[in-house]
């Protein structure tokens, strides 16, 4: 860095310039593809067959915005964060290169697979067996490359966020290997089978798919969280005793609470009800990190009134703790009867994704770009306040339009008339959501324009802008 | 720093742990009591609810719980309740004969609820939601009928479905007289200009060759008049309601390739209570018939719609 004369270790910071880029670009992709997903719901007309419908489409966007965005942020602010709470540099510069060309190589693999139909079909381990042996490839080399700097680390301790860092390394490994044990039909095709199959299959799946949110979208966010709050606070973690036992309490808990997915079906009932209860045990766990994120900001709670960045990260924070109370809520069987298949579950998730991972990735990136490209300052400010209610509004237009879509869905499905019959057929509750659709698609124009609005801002900060405007009475001041 | 001097955090007046990372520092603040209670809450709670419901696997399948819940159970109690509702009227409904049904009027709201959510779940993909049609599924709202509107006629229909594969299903067939060569193409030309006068649109030059044309060809089904004949349901063409569309590209491609649409037989796919209330509900949607010979003086349908 060229603007610090004081002698740092030499960290490996190239690396992490290309997974923020990365995250950035792959950030818009994966939006742009939500929105017109969302499009598509209201107006089915947009299904362009047969690469760009739906059913290949959502997909598309899941992993863009969960493994491409959420997966490159991740990528990038472990290894920005594992040299500097380490004080060394981090291991193995070719393999680190290796690991951010492998990943982009991967979500190419796995989304071109999508629009030319290629899927498990398994939710979010959509990628056949070529791509995830591809990606068992890469993970592995990141495990290596974290776990390896961990080891030569300078600092006598290992701070909490690399703890949670690891647990999302870890864990994810063992559930992509765990749920893709697959026989392919021949070696070069694209087809396979899993070895499981039937409710053993299914249990596996969501096993798989419910840790791949708490492992891959809690955990390894937590790390983020846990490093950038304090920085951008500029405070100490409000209680290192909670970081243990809510680290330990999460990882413990949330690897049972998979079986709330398959509620009323031909799971068994005994794992059903583990998988409820488990849910309800990791409310405390998951709400752990909220409280000791927002108590961080004791002592500083004024600073969100001028720093933009810091409230970004904030309302993660109130977004996490709404979904992590929503998803033990929705775990209930008697909630999940009316709220399971229907559009609730679709607001819950992006409470999660849009308010928690999207506005924390967005804080983290607002630290760094500057700090990885020698920038004073961003070059805006302002944007990145704009950005910050643009998109506020856009994810409460979204999870209201789905809560209310959700909810009334699920109350027309079981809607019986005193006599004993079904009020509604599927199709007038289909209609009965157009209005909701639409509200959610503009949801998403807001959310993604204030994705536009950080890229111009990050592109004018690296060009080396600073505007002028806002700046201006700053620099009166300093001439004086 | 040193280990005999406890680093105080200045703003909040805390001890932190002494470890530093990066400039980041931790307080040394005790957990939240009230989330460490509600997290043991959430665990008897759990403990609980394992003692009462199937829970945990051992080596005979899985603990069974206090009170023997079992997902079937739950679906066969809200079931059961969904049942009774219907029961309090079943039993009466299934004895009753429709003219029966149609002077009750329990049995009339009942045979109208139970028909409307069976034809939303059944029939609107053809038919519409509201029943009023698509091309090629004709339009139920009118009094407009090609196989009958009476109760009767109507029950059959649905049992036994037009051109499907039952038995005794309603059959007829409109020739393809262009594609299979029996008649020439300006005799079809001329015919379709002429089934265009039926309904009052202007006659064409061929308006001669048409008529006889139609009379030799057509009227055997559709009538001298071109009015239709139920008994092989061809439709009226000599009035505003068309099956599919009446613009002459229309009713020329009908004469060249013919029409068999079908409507499946439901007779094996609902119950006949189901059909019965389905025959009532399509009866009262505007157009029914009463039967004949009438069974009573006054109209059938004079208690309204309206459900």
């Amino acid at each position: 860095m060229n603007t610090a004369p004081i002698i740092k270790p030499d960290y490996n910071d190239d690396i992490v310039k290309l997974f923020t880029l990365a995250t950035v670009l792959w950030g818009i992709a994966g939006l742009a593809v939500g929105l017109l997903i969302a499009l598509q719901m209201a107006f089915p007309a947009l299904n362009i067959e047969p690469y760009l419908t739906f059913g290949r489409l959502r997909p598309l966007h899941t992993s863009a915005v969960i493994f491409a965005f959420g997966g490159n942020a991740l990528f990038g602010t472990s290894y920005y964060v594992v040299q500097r709470t380490c004080g060394v540099r981090l291991w193995n510069d070719k393999l680190s290169l290796f690991t951010f060309f492998g990943y982009q190589f991967f979500i190419l693999m796995a989304g071109l697979g999508y629009l030319f139909g290629i899927t498990q079909g398994k939710e979010y381990a959509e990628p056949e067996w070529y791509a995830d042996w591809w990606l068992t490839i890469v993970w592995v080399s990141y495990l290596l490359i974290f776990m390896m700097t961990l080891i030569k680390r300078k600092e006598p301790h290992i701070y909490v966020a690399n703890w949670f860092y690891l647990s999302f390394i870890v864990t994810v490994a063992v559930l992509h290997l765990g749920n893709n044990i697959d026989i392919p039909i021949c070696a070069v095709c694209a087809k396979s089978y899993p070895v499981f199959s039937g409710v053993q299959s299914a249990m596996i799946q969501w096993w798989y798919g419910h840790n791949a949110v708490g492992f891959f979208l809690t955990a390894g966010f937590l790390g983020m969280m846990y490093y950038f709050i304090p920085k951008q606070a500029d405070r100490p973690v409000y209680s290192y005793r909670l970081s243990i036992v809510h680290f330990w309490s999460l990882i413990f808990i949330y690897i049972w609470a998979g079986p709330h997915h398959l509620h009323y079906t031909a799971l068994p009932d005994w794992a059903q009800t583990l998988g409820m209860t488990f849910s309800i045990m990791l409310w405390m766990p998951s709400w752990g990190g909220m409280i000791n994120g927002l108590m961080t900001l004791s002592g500083a709670w004024h600073k969100l009134r001028e720093d933009p960045i810091l409230r970004f990260m904030v309302i993660a924070l109130a977004f996490y703790g709404m979904s992590t109370f929503e998803g033990p809520l929705l775990s209930i069987k008697s909630v999940n009867s009316l709220s399971h298949y229907t559009d609730w579950t679709i607001g819950h998730v992006h409470a999660g994704a849009l308010g928690w991972n999207g506005f924390i990735t967005f804080g983290a990136l607002y630290y760094l770009v500057p700090r990885l490209w020698g920038r004073k300052q961003l070059y805006s400010l302002r944007l990145v306040n704009a950005h910050l209610w643009i998109a506020t509004i856009g994810i409460v237009l979204y999870i209201t339009a789905m809560w209310v879509s959700g909810i009334m869905q699920g109350l027309m499905w079981r809607s019986y008339d005193p006599m004993g019959f079904l009020q509604y057929s599927f199709i007038e509750t289909v209609s009965a959501m157009h209005p909701f659709y639409i509200i959610r698609a503009l949801g998403g124009v807001l959310y993604l324009s204030g994705a536009l609005i950080m890229a111009y801002n990050f592109w004018r900060t690296i060009r080396g802008d600073v505007n002028l405007k806002e700046h201006a009475p700053q620099l009166q001041e300093a001439a004086i | 720093m040193n280990d005999d001097q406890k680093d105080v955090d200045k703003v909040s007046g805390v001890e932190t742990t002494g470890h530093e990372w990066d400039g980041i520092k931790e307080l040394n603040n005790p957990m939240p009591r009230w989330w460490l209670w509600v997290f043991y809450i959430t665990i008897i709670w759990s403990i609980g609810y394992w003692i009462v419901y199937p829970a945990w696997p051992v080596i005979s399948g899985a603990t069974k719980g206090s009170i023997g819940w079992t997902q079937y159970k739950k679906l066969a109690d809200d079931q059961a309740e969904i049942i009774a509702r219907q029961t309090i009227y079943m039993d009466k409904f299934s004895r009753a004969s429709f003219q029966e049904i149609m002077h009750d009027n329990e049995l009339y709201a009942f045979a109208m609820a139970g028909g409307q959510a069976a034809f939303k779940e059944n029939c609107a993909t053809c038919h519409g939601s509201g029943g009023a049609g698509n091309k090629g599924y004709p339009n139920l709202n009118d009094d407009d009928w090609l196989w009958g509107g009476t109760l009767e006629d109507i029950h059959f229909t649905i049992k036994h479905g037009i051109r499907s594969i039952d038995d005794d299903t309603r059959l007829s067939e409109m020739l393809a007289f262009g594609k299979d060569n029996l008649l020439k193409p300006e005799d079809i030309n001329a015919v379709t200009d002429y089934v265009l006068t039926l309904s009052g649109k202007e006659q064409k030059p061929t308006y001669e060759r048409g008529k006889t044309v139609f009379q030799e060809n057509c009227a055997s089904c559709h009538g001298l008049e071109g009015k239709g004949l139920r008994e092989v349901g061809a439709p009226n063409l000599a009035d505003a309601i068309w099956l599919y569309s009446g613009d002459r590209k229309t009713i020329y491609e009908t004469v060249f390739y013919g029409r068999k649409s079908v409507m499946p037989a439901w007779k094996d796919r609902l119950d006949e209570n189901t059909i019965r209330a389905l025959t009532i509900y399509l009866h009262e949607l505007g157009g029914g018939e009463p039967d004949k010979p009438p069974l009573q003086q006054e109209p059938v349908n004079a208690d309204g719609t309206g459900q």
